[in-house]
């Protein structure tokens, strides 16, 4: 089980018990937070998903895979601390983590 | 637990007094009502209230389930690789928050337009101030000799698929009548698990409805790589059997043993409470870019919808959750008020095997198909259905970045030149020169 704190672009905070092997971006579109879209529903197929991970956890989570890249490289508020939260499995070792959300996901 | 929507309170019981011109009293119900439970409803619950609509909201939808995921059905969920926690759109709490009252395993039989209220099944009615429709879409059923036999089966919903997967052992033998994508794509999960698997086309290839007969004969060579046996140009005539289905027989005279079938011909859209009530229903309940119908206290969304679409200048009935999601965010923004016009470029996917295959756009009509790639000995390509030199649609099999710059391309209707499409040392962002 992992503690995840999503933040919306305007500020507002939402703190969500997500369970391991459930990805971040599930999570949050089950509980309809507002600023994660997930519209192929895990797929890696739409980018609507993306988020901007601190410096700090960067380092914890899995490596960017060919088909993250692809997507993310499209993603037009992209980061370098960007990542696709339906590649995001929570875990013990995420418990904590904080995540913010774009303006908009399209 | 973070709660999303408690801005206000929420009133379950408003009923509002107002006069109307002749002075006379009248009940108004403010309530929102969804008829149907599918990704168009869940996304219309949300944008609902994200949209500030503080009123009650009641959702009714006749299957047991609260709104899940259908693609995973005939993909990941078909294969037991996930299970109904993973397909659910969205948790019990959300629909606590959200403040909306859930009627699961309740059919609308009737929507009284003049009285403002619908009547379900079980004989109860409820008022209505505006009403959206999701209902979605049903089976085409095939209605040949012995289409009641056990082992008979479609594939729509979760029940369908434990069906299906009652009969899953090495070496059992599947029929597929259907060379679509549900079809292959079921071919593909079970052919995985050892079925010995054929799958039936009436057309001369698969997909032909959809795609060129470049996409067409790369499908069917991976599907026979991984041992599925697809024969096109038939003709399902029957089904053989005395209580379990034990052949397919067809037109041309041939028969097809087998211990069960999947029959995957195609969706209907569910259009009848709409006309029933006088709605302007015609392939699809017939909408505005605002999701409104012929009632403009009535919006429609998702699969059940024609709609109107700019891009390609006719209307569109669409069969995905691409549409199924914004549909419900349109609605729900003309419901609180606000305007917010469908107008988008249609996408789709669909899985099978290792092929990701992403679609952007509708090719009917296309005049030139380009290939990016080469389907003749990989399993990664891109096809480019260009109409009259402007991009309409790409099929993209292992390709994301064709897929995610054609969604960009089509909306423009840029006009491509076929060259630059074939030059793969071009960066497919610099593709539009």
């Amino acid at each position: 089980m992992a503690k995840v704190t999503y933040i919306e672009d305007n500020g507002t905070e939402h703190t969500i018990d997500v369970p391991n092997g459930t990805t971040l971006m599930e999570a949050a579109v089950k509980q309809g937070i507002p600023g994660i879209d997930g519209d192929c529903g895990g797929a890696c197929a739409c980018a609507t998903c993306m988020v901007y991970v601190p410096e700090e956890w960067l380092g914890k989570l899995p490596e960017v895979e060919t088909m993250e890249e692809t997507m993310l490289d499209f993603c037009e508020r992209r980061e370098d601390n960007s990542r696709l939260s339906c590649q995001l499995v929570a875990s013990d070792e995420l418990d904590g983590i904080r995540v913010k959300m774009p303006e908009s996901q399209h | 637990m973070t709660n999303n929507y408690r801005n206000g309170p929420f009133h379950i019981e408003t009923i509002r007094i107002e006069m109307n011109s002749t002075g006379q009293g009248r009940k108004m119900a403010d309530d929102i009502l969804i008829i149907g439970a599918g990704q168009a409803a869940a996304q219309a619950v949300q944008s609902l209230r994200a949209e500030g609509f503080e009123g009650p909201i009641r959702l009714f939808g006749d299957e047991p389930y609260a709104p899940y995921q259908r693609p995973p059905l005939s993909k990941k969920f078909l294969a037991g690789e996930i299970g109904y926690d993973r397909v659910e759109l969205k948790s019990q709490d959300f629909y606590e928050q959200a403040n909306v009252e859930t009627h699961w395993g309740t059919r609308v039989t009737e929507i009284d337009r003049k009285n403002k209220r619908v009547l379900t099944g079980d004989g109860r009615e409820f008022p209505y101030g505006k009403l959206i429709l999701a209902t979605g879409s049903r089976v085409r059923e095939l209605n040949v000799p012995g289409f009641e036999l056990e082992g008979v089966h479609y594939l729509r919903n979760i029940e369908d698929v434990k069906s299906i997967q009652s009969h899953f052992r090495e070496g059992a033998k599947m029929v597929v009548v259907g060379g679509g994508y549900i079809g292959l794509e079921v071919a593909a999960v079970a052919a995985k698990r050892g079925i010995d698997v054929t799958v039936l086309e009436t057309a001369d290839r698969v997909l032909a409805r959809v795609v060129d007969p470049i996409v067409s004969h790369f499908y069917e060579r991976v599907h026979r790589e991984e041992g599925v046996k697809i024969e096109t140009g038939v003709t399902v005539s029957g089904f053989e059997g005395k209580d379990r289905i034990t052949a397919v027989t067809s037109g041309e005279g041939k028969s097809y043993p087998c211990d069960f079938v999947v029959v995957g011909i195609g969706i209907i859209p569910n259009t009848e409470l709409a006309a029933e009530a006088g709605l302007e229903v015609s392939n699809g309940i017939v909408v505005d870019e605002f999701c409104r119908t012929s009632d403009p206290d009535i919006c429609a969304a998702g699969d059940c919808t024609s709609h109107p679409n700019a891009i390609y200048g006719h209307r569109l009935r669409l069969e995905s959750v691409h549409n199924a999601i914004e549909q419900g965010k349109t609605a729900a923004a003309t419901l609180a008020g606000k305007e917010k016009p469908y107008n988008q470029v249609p996408w789709f996917w669909s899985d099978q095997y290792d092929l990701k295959l992403q679609i952007v756009g509708l090719s009917q009509g296309y005049t030139e198909a380009v290939v990016r790639g080469d389907p003749e000995n990989t399993r990664s390509f891109a096809v480019f259905y260009l109409k009259d030199g402007a991009l309409v649609a790409v099929d993209a099999v292992n390709r994301a970045p064709e897929f995610m710059m054609s969604k960009m391309l089509t909306q423009k209707k840029a006009k491509l030149d076929p060259a630059r499409i074939r030059d793969e040392s071009i960066n497919v962002k610099e593709i539009a020169g």
